[in-house]
């Protein structure tokens, strides 16, 4: 254990505060697999509260150090999300002003919490989700490319490079050479990506597993059914060992064990990589007779709301 | 006739078109009628319990949860809009 776990640190800003997660041993939920050691990275613990103040950072680091942000550009970027929380946290604090581009069918809390850091929201059309707002962000940098800074999540190599560097390589500095395998669900596929490729340079062989909703329509939200969706350019379907397709329910039922069971409050991305990695735990039971399952936490359930009766009036 | 608007996930079933025309006194007939013209779309929407949990729909502005469910009765010329429940995230 390095001393880099210590949380009582000090830091000279809330960016020091990205990274360096911990990683926790799930013991009820995983007792189907009594002998298969089953860890979450705990992604939560990140100051904008979510795995995605990771690729955020990297991404306006690394276009700083190129020259492709400056203070007089806008950083500009299609995300419904916890990038736009990230991207809108690290704005205040480094000093970039931040637009973003989401479907208008995201809920009241998610618009209020990215306002808050000051940042502007553009809308796309609900029907066409997330990949509308990709088309527009693309529409409006095309027409005003010297306004702009575009990271573009799903095609910049910074992405699953934050992974490299950090995920990954913490993953090893916690279990080291006990693990046996790797999972997480697609999105932009940075997480997958960035990981299993550190995973995959460690001496002994891990097992790197990329989970997808079942079906194009579905309720994880973060997740991606590549067959029916842009398909981010950061992606290379032949990294994983294995795609684990996963149904919204089992996502759901999984999130909700987790908070009553094992004392945690996430997302359904989150309940979805439990619910594979529950999976992988029980299949290395039964063929391997025990391993070490390891996974992601992207964020905390409290960022997601049921559609409340409040809400029951959309206008579009 | 009423108007469907189907998300982009679920246009594979209606042959890339936005909208559709379907027809039924509620909106349970209203989702069979759109099962006979576009098979798979019913499994997509509805499980033993009613709408799935993670779909939304709407007639005009009013999602079904908070109206009679799917015995939300239809005149025949309202605008009724499959959501996802979720916007994508990410």
């Amino acid at each position: 254990m390095t001393p880099r776990f210590v949380r009582s640190r000090q830091l000279g800003s809330i960016v020091d505060a990205v990274g360096n997660t911990p990683l926790l041993r799930l013991r009820r939920i995983a007792s189907s697999a009594p002998d298969v050691e089953v860890f979450a990275k705990l992604e939560f613990m990140n100051p904008g509260g979510s795995v995605k103040d990771r690729p955020a950072l990297r991404m306006m680091l690394d276009a700083i150090e190129s020259g492709q942000l400056t203070t007089d550009k806008i950083l500009i970027d299609a995300t419904s999300g916890n990038t736009g929380v990230a991207y809108s946290m690290l704005g205040a604090a480094l000093g970039y002003r931040v637009h973003l581009v989401m479907p208008k069918n995201v809920t009241k809390a998610r618009k209020d919490i990215t306002q808050a850091y000051g940042t502007e929201i553009i809308y796309s059309d609900p029907m066409e989700g997330s990949d509308g707002a990709i088309r527009l962000v693309r529409k409006i940098v095309q027409e005003n490319p010297d306004k702009y800074f575009y990271p573009d999540q799903y095609s910049n190599p910074s992405n699953p490079l934050a992974h490299y560097l950090g995920t990954g390589q913490e993953i090893l500095d916690a279990v080291g050479d006990r693990i046996t395998h790797f999972v997480a669900g697609l999105g932009t596929s940075g997480t997958v990506m960035g990981t299993t490729r550190r995973l995959h340079e460690h001496t002994r062989p891990i097992h790197c597993v990329a989970a997808e909703p079942a079906e194009a329509l579905h309720g994880l939200e973060g997740l991606k059914h590549m067959a029916s969706s842009i398909v981010p350019e950061i992606y290379d379907p032949n990294l994983p060992d294995e795609i684990m397709p996963i149904a919204t329910e089992a996502g759901w039922d999984m999130a909700e064990r987790v908070a009553a069971e094992e004392g945690l409050n996430i997302g359904h991305s989150g309940g979805a990589n439990i619910a594979a990695a529950v999976a992988l735990a029980e299949r290395a039971q039964r063929e391997q007779g025990g391993g070490c399952v390891v996974t992601i936490i992207p964020d905390r359930g409290d960022r997601y709301f049921a559609p409340m009766k409040w809400e029951k009036r959309y206008t579009w | 006739m009423a108007t469907v608007r189907i998300p982009t996930p679920l246009r594979s079933l209606t042959g890339g078109e936005e909208s559709v025309q379907a027809s039924g006194a509620n909106v349970r007939a209203l989702i069979d009628d759109l099962e006979s013209n576009h098979p798979g779309i019913k499994d997509r929407l509805l499980d033993d319990k009613g709408v799935r949990r993670f779909v939304n729909i709407y007639v005009g502005e009013e999602d079904i949860r908070f109206l009679d469910g799917l015995d939300t009765p239809l005149q025949g010329n309202e605008e009724i809009s499959i959501v996802p429940a979720i916007a994508g995230g990410l």
